[in-house]
């Protein structure tokens, strides 16, 4: 009897105890589940309705996702956002890596400034990313100017309105803004290699090149995973840049997913098909971050 | 509890919660109307308790807001038991927030909804406004305003017939679409101001034998639509272009009249009457550098008259050609229109704020803040200035003219097709057929009910 109450009182404790970590969570738990779980549950419920947003809605089961699936024009925004991700995270993966690599090797004075400077554009909101640099991709803005004075005058075009090139303009401002933020990252681990692996390389012959390769890129190998599930996430979700630049033109050739969830849930009216875009665009950028972080591991 | 268990757990929380959502469907009792207020209106508010009138309007540019401004508070100087609780925001901004606001149980009880489809239809199809022809009998706006006008904010019941049926809003001003020009190159070019289609088309040749005669920024896809707008109008009878525009049945856009004009634009592009790169040109870019002496023409809207009479001066004015047979008809119409909500406190007050604000006083406040008025127009006209010019069309197409609905009230989608459409022509992607190939699928598939 008596061990019996002790048993009790000891589980009570336990479990009391036990609550503790749960209640000092509680307050973040309620801001995330309200703010976040909750929408993102409310967007697949919204999903499996056709739905114009204002009147009664009608249960369609897997309809919209079947739709995403075979509409021309938002398969081809998915195209798009994947263009999207050479420009956001390959490029500027791969320019920074080698503008680190050589401010890594070189004693740079004032390497503050220019991380500062590389970082900045960053910093700035992508709406005024998007005006600056669609005044210079107009016909008469800088970017023409520059070629015709120095008599690349053949090469001019109106950037933004060009089927073929205003896919590539809009990417490679991506590219300007990921690039900064790509180059910090790299110096920061690459602060963290130990001189002596380098100096132990150079004795066994090893020029520029081959250090690059044996000792600088697998020490940078977390970083490379943060900087690509960061940037690939930015060119999947890129919304602003499309929506000031080319609202989706010319044609449809600068269309992206998000940029159609917009304009099919506020400007048509279909929110159950923008719901089900938006699931499956979240789907994707979960399925390519947990394999991007899966390889990133291994190491 | 380990890894796997962890997802199932979660996953499974996830599927139940989803579960029990599906149990209340989106927009389900969404709509409140007050059907009690139907059929017995009063436009007698001065014993109304003392009460707040929310309205929700776009007018934020300096002379838009200034007319609301002035308006209000002469309205509220007029009913003391009334205080008018504005919200003002950018065109684009109250497309997007309206859905949301409307189906929310606080929604306004005034607000300005675009003629189209995908805003006034929509809101008329799922109840969210209310009918104001008992209120029009009782004002008597079908006598103040023109038949012409009106049309835009009638809708049948079910939303399927746009420009008939129920009277939804009154606008307060109109809206025309022309060509501005300045004077002192036609006049270097030893040219009259153009009278008909053929006129200008000779003028626009004649004035591009050293650089463009016209300036187009279509970055946005919907400015080309104002061009091509008024081509359509030399070459389609009026009746056809109203019911294209408006999404009704009867009327296809695969008729050679329309290839006729869709050809005329590609042409006209082709000749080089246009700055380069229009597709990638911004739409303010192409009318400042209109304002600042590049070309001699622009085709443009009224709205545009301030902001290029500040940087030209008395060298702009402005004109629609009349088609060859001497008949005038060009796109334009009214700005949007203030209607009621279903969720309206009450609508007495909210018929008699409408009505305030669009009476003939209203225009004489509306034509002193530089706006458009579209009642009164002719006799409002200034002495001289461009406006004085956009007066006169404007009196002319809407009172023995034809004012041609903007395409894109057509169907939801129709925005996008056409400013895709209009885009791929330009550039030559596509040529005059395809082009209404393209327009036709989304009219047919909408008309036919597809969609």
């Amino acid at each position: 009897m008596s061990s019996g109450i002790a048993s009790g009182r000891r589980a009570t404790r336990l479990s009391g105890r036990a609550w503790v970590p749960y209640a000092y969570l509680a307050p973040a738990l309620l801001v995330y589940g309200v703010f976040l779980l909750f929408p993102i549950v409310r967007a697949a419920q919204f999903s499996l309705f056709d739905w114009d947003g204002l009147g009664e809605s009608t249960f369609v089961g897997l309809d919209n996702y079947v739709t995403v699936f075979q509409d021309g024009q938002l398969l081809e925004a998915f195209g798009h956002a994947f263009v999207l991700i050479f420009f956001f995270s390959i490029l500027p993966l791969a320019i920074g890596l080698l503008v680190a690599a050589v401010l890594n090797r070189s004693t740079v004075k004032g390497l503050g400034f220019f991380r500062t400077v590389l970082f900045l554009p960053q910093v700035i909101a992508m709406v005024v990313v998007a005006v600056a640099w669609r005044q210079i991709y107009a016909p008469d803005g800088v970017l023409n100017g520059t070629l015709r004075a120095f008599g690349l005058g053949n090469l001019t075009r109106p950037w933004l309105g060009d089927y073929t090139f205003t896919l590539p303009a809009v990417g490679f401002v991506g590219t300007w803004v990921a690039t900064g933020l790509v180059i910090v990252l790299m110096l920061a681990g690459m602060g963290r290699i130990p001189r002596e692996q380098y100096e132990a390389a150079r004795l066994d012959g090893a020029n520029a090149v081959r250090e690059f390769f044996a000792v600088t890129l697998p020490a940078v190998r977390g970083e490379i995973t943060v900087a690509l599930t960061l940037t690939i996430i930015a060119a999947l979700k890129t919304f602003d840049l499309v929506y000031v630049t080319t609202r989706g033109g010319p044609g449809t050739s600068t269309t992206v997913p998000s940029y159609e969830i917009y304009r099919r849930a506020f400007e048509i009216g279909d929110v159950g098909l923008a719901a089900a875009v938006g699931i499956v665009l979240t789907i994707v950028v979960l399925l390519i971050t947990t394999v991007i972080n899966r390889i990133g591991d291994r190491s | 509890m380990n890894k796997r268990s962890r997802t199932l757990l979660s996953g499974a929380g996830a599927g139940l919660l989803v579960l029990s959502l599906a149990a209340c469907a989106p927009g389900a009792g969404g709509s409140s109307s007050n059907d009690e207020d139907t059929g017995d209106v009063s436009t007698d508010i001065s014993d109304v308790e003392d009460m707040t009138l929310t309205v929700w309007d776009q007018e934020v540019r300096g002379g838009q807001n200034e007319q609301m401004e002035q308006l209000n508070a002469a309205f509220e100087e007029k009913y003391p038991n009334i205080t008018i609780e504005r919200n003002s925001q950018s065109f684009e901004d109250l497309g997007t927030t309206l859905r949301l606001a409307l189906t929310d149980t606080d929604a306004p009880d005034v607000v300005q909804a675009n003629n189209g489809r995908n805003s006034m239809g929509a809101f008329v199809e799922a109840g969210q406004l209310i009918p104001l022809d008992a209120y029009a009998d009782a004002y008597g706006w079908s006598d103040r305003f023109s038949e012409n006008v009106l049309q835009y904010s009638t809708y049948s019941d079910d939303a399927t017939t746009f420009g008939e049926g129920d009277l939804y809003g009154l606008p307060q001003v109109g809206e025309v679409v022309g060509v501005y020009y300045s004077k002192s190159k036609l006049e270097a070019l030893g040219l009259d101001v153009p009278e008909t289609w053929s006129d200008f088309t000779d003028a626009v040749d004649a004035a591009s034998a050293d650089g463009p005669a016209l300036q187009l920024g279509n970055i946005d896809q919907w400015p080309a639509g104002h061009v091509f707008g008024p081509i359509q109008g030399q070459f389609v009878v009026a009746a056809d272009i109203t019911a294209l525009g408006l999404g009704n049945a009867g009327a296809s856009w695969t008729t050679a009249e329309n290839v006729d004009a869709a050809n005329e634009l590609q042409e006209w592009v082709d000749a080089g009457y246009f700055n380069d790169g229009i597709n990638g040109t911004d739409y303010d870019a192409a009318w400042q550098a209109f304002g600042a002496g590049e070309g001699t023409f622009l085709m443009a809207g009224s709205w545009l008259a301030p902001d290029i009479e500040d940087a030209m001066g008395d060298d702009v004015g402005f004109f629609a050609p009349t088609r060859d047979d001497g008949s005038i008809a060009t796109t334009g119409g009214t700005g949007l229109p203030f209607t009621i909500t279903s969720a309206a406190e009450n609508n007495d007050v909210a018929a008699a704020y409408i009505d305030f604000i669009t009476s003939d006083e209203a225009m004489d406040v509306l034509a002193e803040t530089g706006n458009l008025p579209v009642n009164r127009t002719a006799e409002l006209a200034p002495d001289s200035g461009v406006l004085a010019d956009i007066y006169t069309v404007f009196g002319e197409v809407t009172e023995s003219g034809d004012l041609l609905p903007y395409l894109d009230y057509a169907t939801p989608t129709f925005g996008d097709t056409l400013g895709q459409s209009l885009q791929d022509l330009i550039d030559g992607r596509v040529d005059a057929e395809a082009f209404t190939e393209q327009l036709e699928a989304d009219y047919a598939g909408f008309t036919s009910g597809d969609e």
